[in-house]
């Protein structure tokens, strides 16, 4: 296949937009006079929209996490370990990544539904014609709020998934509280928290980016609307798990893991 | 002495792909006059317009706004140009998270500073809706409001900057006629009050009549055929009175 050939399929020209966007970002986020209070505005509405679900769901995974690893450690009479097994889970992938999913989900969508929106009924055309650059207001904000928000709720995530790991671990077993998180924080060390937010930070980038991506350049009325916010969602989920992939890599040749 | 245009557009052409929308266009605006566009849906009257307030590029020609060639404003200059120049959308584009109010105050974060919003916002906001008979509505969000309720705020936004010219597109398509005879009226005291120069694009019978000072129409991508609403009603070329018959 040719060079010219390979530029007309959807997939990569999609990618070569979305690189395209992601310089403008960058591009308006470097010039001065940022819209600093619909940032504070966005940061507030990202997390409190994800928070309820990300509470549960950390909460749940924290729970389930140590159900199901303690007869496993049991048979090998390692059950004094549940509590470190479970923080470092947690910290190192099962946090991150569970956040950023939901995240994905809940604000990937959110985005590309409400910028779909706007799209469809002019409300970014005036925005621009009353003199506001629609990009820094609606999308600069919004990526960069989600590029704050996300390792934030994860951090969340990591405290209220090790309240339901104490919680499953005392299920059949008598561990006191401070025991158990003196276990939980001796495991951990400083090279399982950095790669973890600094993953998150990227998970969120991406999050911001492709649901703005998609509902910036929404077409096609109520149905492109929707189309915006599925496909942010898939791609959203799917960058997550490469930039997972990547994050291990990376951690792994830089010896932190 | 001539008078001068507020707005000329010259030889202007828009493609889309294969479709030519705008071929060697020209118009020109006066000092409040207002001046309907004419054309078939789909013959580029919207584009011509979103041309002239560079929401879209044309392919060449030259627009001059109230003495500024638009094609070579950077973009801040372009943004303080804005300001005269208010844009009334067929959908009217208030923005839904937000309430009238703050609607309203949307245009002025960028053209007023903070201490002049301070001080000025809130006088300027009533005064916005009173011209448009509105000001009630002042705390509700767009979904509360009617479809004519929406327009009359949407012109309320328009006219906060109190800018020379306003371009409307389409002001009552989708209203009911009562309503749609309303907006017309609003729109011609707009123009008494303020001495706005309007470019109105309309399919509307009645809005044409009662709001068009000069008409043009835009056929085949071109200033087919202009002048007053009696002289093309009486206008013999096949193509001008097929579009009166059809409308």
């Amino acid at each position: 296949m040719g060079l010219a050939k390979k530029i007309e399929n959807p997939f990569f020209k999609e990618v070569g937009e979305i690189s395209r966007f992601t310089a403008r970002f960058f591009r308006e986020a470097t010039k001065p006079k940022q819209e600093w209070d619909e940032f504070i505005n966005q940061c507030y509405w990202i997390g409190f929209k994800a928070l309820t679900l990300v509470g549960i769901t950390a909460f749940i995974m924290g729970l389930v996490l140590t159900i199901q690893s303690r007869p496993t450690l049991v048979e090998f009479g390692a059950e004094s370990l549940l509590p470190s097994m479970v923080s470092v889970s947690l910290v190192r992938e099962i946090s991150p990544v569970i956040t950023a999913l939901i995240c994905a989900g809940k604000i990937g969508s959110g985005i590309g539904a409400e910028l779909g929106s706007m799209r469809v009924t002019e409300q970014i055309d005036a925005m621009e014609v009353s003199g506001t650059n629609p990009f820094k207001y609606l999308v600069v904000t919004r990526v960069l709020a989600a590029t704050v928000m996300v390792p934030v709720l994860s951090s969340l995530a990591i405290a209220i998934g090790l309240y339901g790991g104490f919680l499953g671990v005392n299920m059949k077993g008598d561990v006191s509280w401070t025991l158990y998180w003196h276990q939980a924080y001796n495991a951990l060390i400083y090279g399982d928290f950095l790669p973890s937010i600094i993953k998150t930070i990227f998970f969120g980038f991406a999050i911001g980016i492709v649901g703005c991506y998609k509902g910036y350049y929404s077409q096609k009325g109520t149905e492109g609307v929707g189309k915006s916010a599925t496909t942010a969602v898939i791609v959203a989920s799917l960058m997550v798990f490469i930039l997972d992939l990547i994050a291990v890599q990376v951690a792994d040749i830089l010896g932190l893991t | 002495m001539d008078k001068k245009p507020i707005i000329q557009v010259s030889n202007l052409n828009k493609s889309f792909g294969e479709n030519h929308v705008l071929k060697d266009f020209s118009l020109s605006l006066y000092e409040a006059e207002n001046l309907v566009i004419l054309g078939k849906s789909g013959s580029g009257k919207s584009v011509l317009i979103k041309c002239i307030i560079r929401l879209i590029h044309p392919d060449s020609g030259e627009i001059m706004v109230l003495d500024h060639d638009i094609s070579e404003l950077e973009q801040d200059e372009m943004d303080h140009l804005r300001a005269e120049v208010g844009f009334l959308f067929q959908s009217n584009a208030l923005y839904d998270s937000m309430t009238v109010r703050q609607n309203l105050l949307f245009p002025l974060r960028k053209h007023w500073t903070k201490e002049e919003r301070q001080d000025h916002a809130e006088s300027a906001i009533q005064e916005a809706l009173e011209d448009v008979g509105l000001a009630h509505t002042i705390d509700m969000m767009p979904v509360e409001l009617s479809g004519g309720m929406r327009k009359r705020i949407a012109l309320a936004r328009t006219l906060i900057l109190k800018p020379k010219v306003i371009l409307y597109d389409e002001p009552t398509t989708g209203l009911d006629p009562i309503t749609a005879r309303e907006i017309s009226e609003l729109m011609n005291s707009i123009q008494k009050k303020y001495k706005t120069a309007a470019i109105i694009i309309s399919h509307d019978l009645n809005c044409i009549r009662m709001t068009g000072n000069r008409i043009i129409m835009l056929i085949d991508g071109k200033n087919y055929a202009e002048g007053t609403y009696e002289n093309l009603l009486q206008n013999e070329d096949p193509k001008v009175k097929d579009f009166f018959e059809g409308l």
